[in-house]
């Protein structure tokens, strides 16, 4: 089977600004996948180009098997756009209509489909209304119901949860973990990283236009992680002692730092420093957060 | 197909934003404003024995009739214009083509849709403005015009026309340009259609060229000086002079290049959008 999305090199130049440069990248089908990046690092011009709403100056991109510019793959993706402005003179069963007539739906599967997706995205009570009177909140809900119609097997998200409350953020991680139970590929474009940390299954880091960094979040979770330790007693030679575990491991009075492989090693740590007779008070491990590797990948300057 | 959906969105939304009704309200208000003046003209000069022959009173029914058309042909040039200018351009800047976009559709079926919806649209208005005008002259005078069938449908290509070139300088320009744009050339085929008309009067070739140029700039006003010519009455078109009417008509050709103008801008428009990054 091939990938969900295949890109090779993909360049989009407007004017003098390079927007997107050199992106590569596979996603694979079933996957949940975060793309991250500063504001203004290319990272809706990469959606467009996915969805062939901005033709790529070079390179070339695959959905599914087939290149950006056929229309037809379309049939399987879904899609919500980051200002979610539509035809706001529809009510949002018209609305729900019209997009799944574009999807060329057969009209008993539109009857079906349109109240079942007002009603996953809780807006039922709202159906004969316009979208004119729709909140932001609101109307970003009903382009997710717009963007999962077809039941399509790649939905491509940007900023799906920029506007909107805590409860329409949850509302967001509950489709997307259903949509991943159903083995739908997730493309997500998001600059919220709690959202991605929580939902995402791989993160591709952007900055200027191209790809810094492509990291499993498992292994984020299970990799590296800092530990704060309050203990008395720490003689010198205990501390250079547990370079067998740390290569920077640091006291300052009855603060001791130091940074481990993974989580497995903690106990022992501990059960040392206690035969060694030193007195912990607290271990407190840090797991090295999305935020912090964003940090670390982009720069404090935001990739301005 | 989906340029259908999309000419029946086009549809619904000019119902939904009370374009139509308004429409529909003014275009009432016209015929019923024409109906009465016509009828008491027509009255004044009927009752009067000692008023003009039946050949005269054709002929000043005719002049009303061209006057009413010429305001119908007027109207029709600006409904398809302010509606259509915005229809491309508007949709681009507030990103709701998104959306619309992203779909299983190629994207000249969005511009193909719109001019069927725009299309559709302005045909039922000319269809309703004129023939009021004509079913008003018959039902209080009993007068035809001559070829109003065949004036109709230059009226309608004019209209088609306009249509095609706005809807091209949607999907290169901003609504504002693009309504700036179509409403210049409008004004140059007009410009240039009186200066053909005073210059062919006093016979001066140069102006009667400027006249030639504009109209293949633009052939609108071209289309509206074919309509007139056939519309209007045997006496006028041997006169060769009328408000409405040039002595020197558009010929078949221009028609056909009018024809070619219509098309021709409908494809670029069609293009141009399947290229546009968005």
């Amino acid at each position: 089977m091939p990938p969900a999305i295949e890109t090779h090199d993909l360049r989009k130049i407007f004017g003098d600004k390079v927007a997107v440069a050199n992106l590569s990248l596979t996603v694979e089908c079933g996957e949940v996948f975060g793309f991250l990046g500063p504001n203004g690092a290319g990272k809706t011009t990469a959606v467009k180009m996915l969805l062939g709403l901005v033709t790529p100056t070079s390179g070339e991109g695959r959905l599914f098997g087939a290149p950006l510019s056929d229309h037809r793959i379309r049939a399987e993706t879904g899609f919500l756009p980051e200002h979610f402005r539509f035809h706001d003179w529809l009510t949002a069963s018209e609305f729900l209509t019209l997009h799944a007539n574009l999807y060329r739906m057969p009209r008993d599967v539109i009857r079906r489909r349109v109240p079942e997706l007002l009603d996953l995205v809780g807006l039922t009570p709202h159906t004969s209304k316009k979208l004119a009177a729709f909140s932001k909140g609101m109307l970003q809900r009903i382009g997710l119901a717009q963007a999962l119609l077809n039941k399509p097997k790649l939905v491509i998200l940007d900023e799906p949860t920029s506007g909107l409350d805590p409860v329409g953020r949850r509302l967001v991680r509950d489709i997307i973990r259903q949509l991943r139970q159903e083995g739908t590929t997730v493309f997500l474009n998001s600059h919220l990283l709690s959202e991605v940390e929580i939902t995402c299954d791989r993160v591709a880091f952007i900055k200027h236009g191209e790809v810094v960094q492509i990291s499993p979040l498992q292994t984020l979770v299970e990799g590296e992680l800092s530990v704060a330790v309050r203990a008395r007693n720490l003689r010198p030679e205990v501390v250079s002692g547990l370079s067998r575990w740390s290569r920077d491991a640091r006291a300052d009075g009855e603060h001791l730092s130091l940074t481990l492989q993974s989580e497995r090693d903690l106990p022992e740590v501990n059960r040392y420093l206690v035969q060694q007779g030193v007195d912990v008070y607290a271990i407190n491990p840090h797991h090295i957060s999305l935020e912090d590797l964003f940090i670390q990948v982009v720069g404090t300057d935001g990739g301005l | 197909m989906a340029a259908l959906i999309i000419a029946r969105l086009t549809f619904h939304e000019a119902a939904r934003r009370k374009i139509l009704l308004a429409a529909l309200l003014l275009g009432i208000v016209f015929l019923l404003i024409y109906a009465i003046g016509f009828y008491y003209v027509n009255q004044e000069f009927s009752r009067s024995s000692s008023g003009p022959g039946l050949l005269e009173r054709n002929e000043i029914r005719n002049f009303l009739f061209m006057a009413g058309m010429y305001v119908v042909n007027f109207l029709t040039v600006m409904m398809t214009v302010l509606t259509s200018v915005v229809t491309i351009s508007g949709e681009v800047a507030s990103g709701t083509i998104h959306t619309l976009v992203a779909k299983p559709l190629r994207r000249w079926e969005i511009v193909l849709g719109k001019w069927l919806g725009h299309a559709a649209m302005l045909s039922l208005y000319l269809l309703f403005m004129a023939g009021g005008v004509i079913v008003i002259v018959y039902l209080i005078s009993g007068y035809t015009a001559p070829n109003y069938f065949r004036g109709l449908s230059f009226v309608w290509l004019n209209a088609l026309l306009l249509l095609s070139v706005s809807l091209f300088g949607g999907t290169t320009l901003s609504t504002l340009a693009n309504g700036v744009m179509v409403f210049g050339l409008y004004g140059i085929a007009f410009l240039g259609g009186w200066i053909e008309q005073i210059g062919s009067f006093m016979e001066n070739q140069t102006a009667v060229n400027i006249g030639i140029i504009s109209s293949l700039i633009i052939p609108s006003e071209a289309l509206w000086k074919r309509a007139a010519f056939e519309m209007q009455s045997p006496m006028v078109r041997a006169l060769g002079f009328s408000p409405f009417s040039a002595p020197t008509v558009p010929s078949a050709a221009m028609i056909w290049y009018a024809l070619l103008y219509a098309v021709v801008a409908l494809v670029l428009a069609m293009r141009q959008f399947s290229r546009r990054d968005l």
